[in-house]
């Protein structure tokens, strides 16, 4: 009685919401039809940006927002940073990497109204698109399947094959939601040599085990910026997400299958694709549980849910924490169930499995594309990426259990980005003409209580100062020294690659967590101090960046300790630096290369170095 | 005495395979040297130059006069229904069979080592705690605290390092080390807490100068200056912890303390006692770390994410498990370290008395095992006991905040201890858990 009671109340639960919200889906599944239409129309075209006024009015209402929670909170913005240190923020986190001496030359030296402006459209341009599209598939990647997906011994996610289709994305501007609705519903094969070949498998490949628990939790994290991973085994202990939710977006995964096979051409190695598949439902397993008979019943030979009024109900089962079996039907977060989805459209198998009648991913993104949280977990997102802290901490638990610190400047740039067609540059345009990123990162009087190191929600009244990823750390010294000017290109990403993995490791546990060592401790000084990277940027064999520079004629010694310093730190070295430098090149009685070497290494080595500031 | 004597022999022998090499031939004169190079230029203020000013001439020869403790972390969440707290008589209780110890309660079949060293090692079978999902048991288990949106909280070897920086001055480095995996973080105490992270095979990547010692303290001068500039710009937290992780990297670098890393020269039988697996590795190379002075080590032991094929997995890992624990307690005890060294066996979670379709068993935080001993606790002992199927603690439940007040009593840390935390609360150390009354006296 208890079992039944139980579940007759989660029934009602469900019915109760669909009524009172009748309007509510309608708007829902009209917006959401429309946006699929739309997207099913041109598949890979974006939008055209936004005017360049458009532009400007949501720039503006960044400021205007955030100038008043500053008086607000009775805070003083810090002063503007310097041209120089504006110029390196933007291109470490636009491009990756710090500007050249003649980049960072061009844009210190011009003198027009609009070079902020017109540094941004560069960035973002054709002149710089390769780079552009090689930082943001990087951090893609490391977004959908970690820093370690794919690279461990046994792995069948292909995670080459994962960046070429990113990079691809990227090159050729494909918008965000037509990126999020291919990634959520692809299939294919992850690897390249094979027919049926879909490098966007990669990011579900290895998460659809054990049901998909992983996909559901990931994806949920990633593209609503919703943490519900707890909620697989019990309602959330302090926020509002239910444990019926997380089973009832996993049963959108369950169509889903990973097919393994052997590796024709290398042994040892297991190639993996994605497969739809009609999906019966789970039953006939679940029959034998002897708690969960109460649900079923043998219709036509086949155990079915009892409450189901078609066959081809598709149900799955889990299990509350009382041992109790629940049933559960694909429901999106909301409340909105895909069988209404489905009557509305005139049809009343929404809960069937069948693969001709209904597909459950593509319906899945259609609903996760139409949702508002969809572009407000981006903007976090990105906001994040550039000011050094998003509106929530972390960006990937938002929720009324952790609410934005600006929830309407959220709301506005979320609904900003959706106008434009999910278009990231936009997004990234705007955030980064904005006042905030503008800062200095110097910490003053006026806003010393803006730290939300202090866990105070962040005001962004100066730019917080952050690390480096390893990754930048990697092309920044390639792009001031050229390092790897004399390396066959092919050769170079492994290169990177295996530089890269040194820092990261993987917990081996089934939510794929995984730690990095490049987090300012002792590891990452060695590296910095002794390690291969630096030892090749500091490398003075003939034709090296510093050997290039020691026997540049043109150049004074004096312009010379100039030029690194700009290289690395994008200013020039103070009087007590200077006469340290020169006292330097004093001591090694005339090895310029030496001396040139020494101040390279101990400006790599500084914290203003890997900091953005 | 004796440990100050098989220093120097080490550090003679180190000497010996390297002739040629002077560049950081750990003698004091030029370590203090090359060190006040740093902390004078750098304005690098107090701690650098007590530091500086507190090394001797042998600075190996070190004063233990603090605890240890070594954390052995299972990562994933291992089954302790199928090895501290058995349950034969349940249809889930697994396939293995307990054995008697020389402790008071039996443990698995495939522990026919430890089971030995029982009476030096107590088991708490009335751990129940709430956080089942791998991320936030790590965190909850490592601190004592659930996550917080707000505030990082120290892990144990933060606040160890932390409470016991007084009585550390001959260490040079770092006071907590993280072997095969990476610990959690320092959360407000700041970098210079954090875990030093290495694998058990001993080679601390890039520790090695690439330039001779003239050159790099002319390098380290710069950099002191370029350091000093920023971090007097008031650029925040960041450049300072910069500042400090760099001090202690320099120490290491220079220290012949490093030896404490390298298992690979302790004695083979030593070694082979160990057994030949990293885990084995990694606890000799805890108790040569606990032996030269840090406070706390933590190793790794993962892979007990047991969801499939849970038997058939603990087959394997269990015996490598009982090979190098039992050789640690062994070790320590014959050395006369075990009274001083906390040793704490335990993951983020138990697993499911129930078994899945799978033949493996799911996360579980309600009702599961930790082992603790050493460092003056009480061994031998079960503290708490759970129902006939082990779904219950029947007995006190413990949490993670008692487990972290027992053993920061037994190191001798206040549980009074306040932190202010970075957003200026007072935080008790171990969030006012109550000791564990069992394990005392």
């Amino acid at each position: 009685m208890a079992q039944c009671a139980s579940y007759c109340r989660s029934r009602r639960h469900a019915t109760r919401i669909g009524s009172s919200t009748v309007l509510v889906v309608l708007l829902f599944a009209a917006s959401l039809s429309s946006a699929a239409r739309s997207d099913e129309s041109q598949p890979t075209e974006s939008l055209p940006p936004l005017s360049s006024e458009s532009d400007v009015v949501v720039v503006n209402d960044i400021n205007e927002r955030i100038r008043q929670s500053w008086q607000e909170h009775e805070l003083r913005p810090a002063v503007q940073a310097t041209d120089a240190e504006w110029c390196r923020r933007l291109f470490l986190d636009l491009i990756g990497r710090v500007p050249t001496v003649a980049e960072l030359e061009a844009y210190t030296s011009g003198n027009s109204a609009t070079k902020q402006r017109d540094l941004v459209e560069q960035l973002l341009g054709p002149d710089y698109l390769e780079e552009f599209a090689r930082n943001w598939t990087t951090i893609w990647t490391n977004v959908l399947i970690g820093r370690t997906g794919g690279q461990q011994r046994r792995s069948i996610t292909n995670r080459g094959a994962l960046e070429d289709y990113l990079r691809s994305a990227l090159l050729e501007g494909r918008n965000y939601g037509q990126l999020t609705y291919e990634l959520i519903t692809a299939t294919g094969s992850a690897d390249p040599e094979e027919e049926n070949f879909n490098g966007a498998v990669n990011f579900l490949l290895e998460k659809l085990d054990e049901d998909g628990v992983q996909a559901t939790a990931k994806s949920a994290q990633i593209f609503l910026g919703s943490a519900v991973q707890c909620t697989q085994c019990h309602n959330h202990p302090f926020n509002a997400y239910r444990q019926n939710q997380f089973w009832e977006l996993n049963a959108f995964f369950r169509q889903a299958r990973v097919q393994r096979k052997r590796d024709p051409e290398r042994e040892n190695r297991r190639l993996g694709s994605v497969v739809d598949r009609d999906f019966a439902g789970e039953g006939r397993g679940v029959g034998f549980d002897t708690r969960g008979e109460i649900f079923l019943e043998q219709r036509d030979g086949k155990l079915v849910d009892q409450a189901s009024v078609h066959q081809k109900d598709a149900p799955i089962y889990y299990e509350l924490r009382n041992g109790q079996l629940q049933v559960a039907y694909p429901v999106y977060v909301d409340g909105l169930a895909l069988v209404d989805v489905f009557d509305e459209r005139g049809f009343t198998h929404g809960n069937s499995g069948r693969l001709a009648q209904v597909n459950r991913r593509e319906e899945l993104a259609k609903l996760i594309l139409a949702d508002r949280q969809f572009d407000r977990a981006i903007a976090n997102r990105l906001w994040a990426h550039f000011l050094g802290r998003g509106f929530t901490k972390p960006v990937d638990d938002m929720g009324p259990h952790n609410p934005p610190s600006h929830p309407e400047l959220l709301d506005v740039l979320g609904q900003a980005f959706r106008t434009s067609g999910f278009d990231l540059k936009s997004l990234m345009r705007w955030i980064v003409l904005s006042e905030p990123y503008s800062l200095s990162s110097r910490v003053s009087r006026g806003n010393r209580q803006d730290d939300p190191a202090l866990g105070r929600p962040p005001q962004f009244s100066r730019f917080y100062v952050r690390q480096m990823q390893a990754e930048q750390l990697y092309e920044s010294l390639l792009v001031a020294t050229q390092a790897d000017a004399t390396i066959a290109e092919a050769q170079r990403g492994a290169m990177k690659q295996q530089w890269l993995r040194q820092f990261s490791m993987a917990f081996g546990t089934d939510d794929g967590a995984e730690a990095t060592s490049f987090d300012g401790s002792i590891p990452q000084v060695l590296t910095m101090m002794n390690g291969d990277l630096i030892r090749r940027a500091c490398s003075t064999g003939s034709g090296s960046f510093l050997d290039r520079i020691a026997n540049d004629s043109q150049l004074s010694n004096r312009e010379k300790i100039f030029h690194l310093y700009r290289a690395a730190l994008a200013r020039l070295p103070s009087k007590q630096e200077t006469d340290v430098c020169n006292a330097l090149l004093a001591s090694r009685g005339g090895d310029v290369v030496g001396s040139l070497q020494d101040i390279w290494w101990a400006v790599l080595n500084s914290n203003e170095f890997i900091l953005i500031h | 005495m004796l440990i100050a004597d098989r220093c120097k022999l080490t550090a003679l022998s180190f000497r010996k395979r390297n002739p040629m090499n002077n560049l950081f031939t750990p003698r004091g004169m030029s370590r203090r040297h090359f060190l006040s190079h740093l902390a004078g230029s750098a304005g690098l203020a107090g701690p650098a130059l007590a530091l500086t000013q507190a090394l001797s001439a042998n600075a190996a020869g070190l004063k233990r006069n603090h605890k240890s403790c070594i954390l052995l972390w299972m990562g994933g969440g291992p089954p302790s229904i199928d090895i501290w707290d058995m349950k034969p008589d349940a249809p889930t209780g697994g396939q293995f069979k307990p054995i008697s110890t020389t402790g008071e309660g039996q443990i698995t079949e495939l522990l026919p080592k430890l089971a030995k060293q029982m009476h030096r090692l107590s088991i708490v079978r009335s751990m129940s705690t709430r956080e089942a999902d791998h991320e936030r048991g790590r965190y909850y288990m490592h601190t004592g605290y659930v996550p917080n949106p707000n505030v990082e909280h120290p892990s144990y070897g933060s606040v160890i390092a932390h409470e016991l920086a007084g009585k550390l001055q001959d260490l040079e480095i770092p006071p907590f080390v993280s072997i095969g995996g990476p610990s959690e973080g320092p959360g407000f105490l700041g970098m210079a807490y954090a875990p030093f992270q290495v694998d058990s095979n001993g080679r601390v990547r890039d520790a090695k100068a690439s330039v001779e010692e003239t050159r790099m303290m002319d390098r380290v001068e710069l950099l002191g200056l370029l350091e000093r500039r920023f971090v007097g710009e008031n650029r925040g937290p960041a450049a300072a912890e910069h500042a400090k992780v760099l001090k202690s990297t320099l120490s290491l670098l220079t220290s012949q303390q490093m030896q404490a890393f390298q298992v690979r020269s302790e004695q083979q039988t030593v070694q082979e006692s160990y057994g030949n697996s990293n885990f084995g590795r990694g606890c000799l190379m805890a108790r040569r770390l606990v032996e030269t002075g840090v406070p706390f080590v933590e190793v790794n032991l993962g892979g007990w994410d047991l969801h499939q094929d849970c038997f058939n997995q603990l087959q394997n890992k269990l015996p490598e498990m009982d090979q190098a624990m039992s050789a640690l307690i062994e070790d320590l005890a014959t050395r006369g370290l075990l009274e001083s060294t906390v040793v704490l066996w335990m993951g983020e979670f138990g697993r499911t008395p129930r078994i899945n379709g799978d033949a493996g068993r799911d996360h579980w935080a309600r009702s599961w095992s930790v082992v603790a001993g050493g460092g003056g606790l009480v061994g031998g002992r079960v503290v708490g006991d759970t129902n006939e199927d082990g779904t219950r603690v029947t007995s006190d439940p413990y949490s993670s905040e008692d487990l972290m007040a027992t053993v920061c009593r037994a190191m001798g840390i206040s549980l009074e201890t306040l932190f202010t935390a970075n957003n200026g609360r007072p935080m008790k150390i171990a969030d006012g858990g109550k000791v564990i009354g069992e394990l005392f006296g």
